[in-house]
């Protein structure tokens, strides 16, 4: 798990250019939207796309976005469950 | 009835150079242009986050008009009614390149929704809007080549019939690894007669 988290930290900043981040800045439980990593809607839908075409992960259900991309830790979690690659 | 209006400010970045009116406020030798704007940006502190994120004809034009609309000194609290008129060759062609090579595969067809979004030249415009807070009029036109009597013609359209107090218009071009920034604030201030001839100057000055 731990592997994954320090990989997901490190495709989220360079897939969605947080210039002003580094791995070591992102505390696995800090929010991805809102007051944590600042994310935005498009950011979202990127995310979305990095699921599909890293992990095998389809979302059809913005719900469930909205929860699975609470955290890093909460994303690597769900990933490690539902991975199809 | 007819202003007196002046080309109040000019920015131009190229060749490696970012310039205020005339004067080199930055340079890099740096051959790739996203290095170059990348490095630009923090050393003139546009400290603007979502800049990184955006594709590199805004990043351009964002970074030209950022630096002459920091320079004229606005006020944060009011809001300015500055119209916006930009135009280059090469539309958005360089980032809808990068798009096709998302789909052309229908193997690997994982289209980038954050590099969609920038097929469109006219994008730069709700950027620079966006940060300086103006909800004034703005276009965005494709011609084959620098076209100053455009320019004036329709910004002298804007000033004189009173739907903006200044423009920020010109150029910004971008393809490849090709760039050519050169934007301007027309108003009621300045030294430099906004006509064709000074527009052409300006734009030819290394």
């Amino acid at each position: 798990m731990s592997n994954l988290i320090q990989e997901l930290k490190e495709n989220i900043i360079e897939l969605l250019n947080l210039e002003e981040f580094s791995v070591e800045d992102i505390n696995d439980d800090d929010a991805l939207f809102g007051d944590g990593l600042g994310l935005d809607s498009i950011d979202a839908l990127e995310l979305m796309v990095m699921l599909d075409k890293d992990y095998g992960i389809k979302l059809t259900d913005p719900k469930e976005g909205k929860e699975i991309f609470q955290s890093i830790a909460v994303l690597a979690d769900y990933i490690e469950k539902n991975r199809a690659k | 009835m007819t202003k007196n209006i002046y080309i109040e400010s000019y920015c131009t970045i190229k060749n490696k150079v970012v310039s205020l009116n005339g004067t080199p406020i930055f340079s890099d030798d740096t051959p790739e242009f996203s290095a170059f704007i990348k490095q630009a940006a923090k050393q003139l502190n546009t400290n603007y986050p979502k800049f990184f994120k955006m594709d590199n004809l805004s990043k351009l034009a964002f970074l030209t008009a950022d630096i002459l609309l920091k320079n004229a000194n606005l006020s944060p609290t009011k809001e300015h009614n500055i119209a916006l008129l930009l135009s280059n060759k090469a539309s958005s062609l360089d980032t809808d390149r990068k798009h096709q090579n998302t789909i052309i595969d229908p193997d690997n067809y994982y289209p980038s929704p954050s590099l969609f979004v920038y097929t469109l030249p006219n994008i730069c415009l709700g950027e620079i809007s966006i940060k300086h807070k103006l909800l004034s009029e703005n276009s965005f036109f494709i011609f084959e080549r620098f076209n100053a009597d455009h320019l004036h013609l329709n910004s002298s359209y804007l000033l004189n019939t009173n739907k903006a107090e200044k423009t920020l218009c010109g150029w910004v071009d971008f393809d490849g690894n090709n760039y050519d920034a050169f934007l301007y604030i027309v108003g009621k201030n300045g030294t430099i007669n906004h006509n064709t001839e000074e527009i052409t100057r300006l734009y030819n000055t290394p």
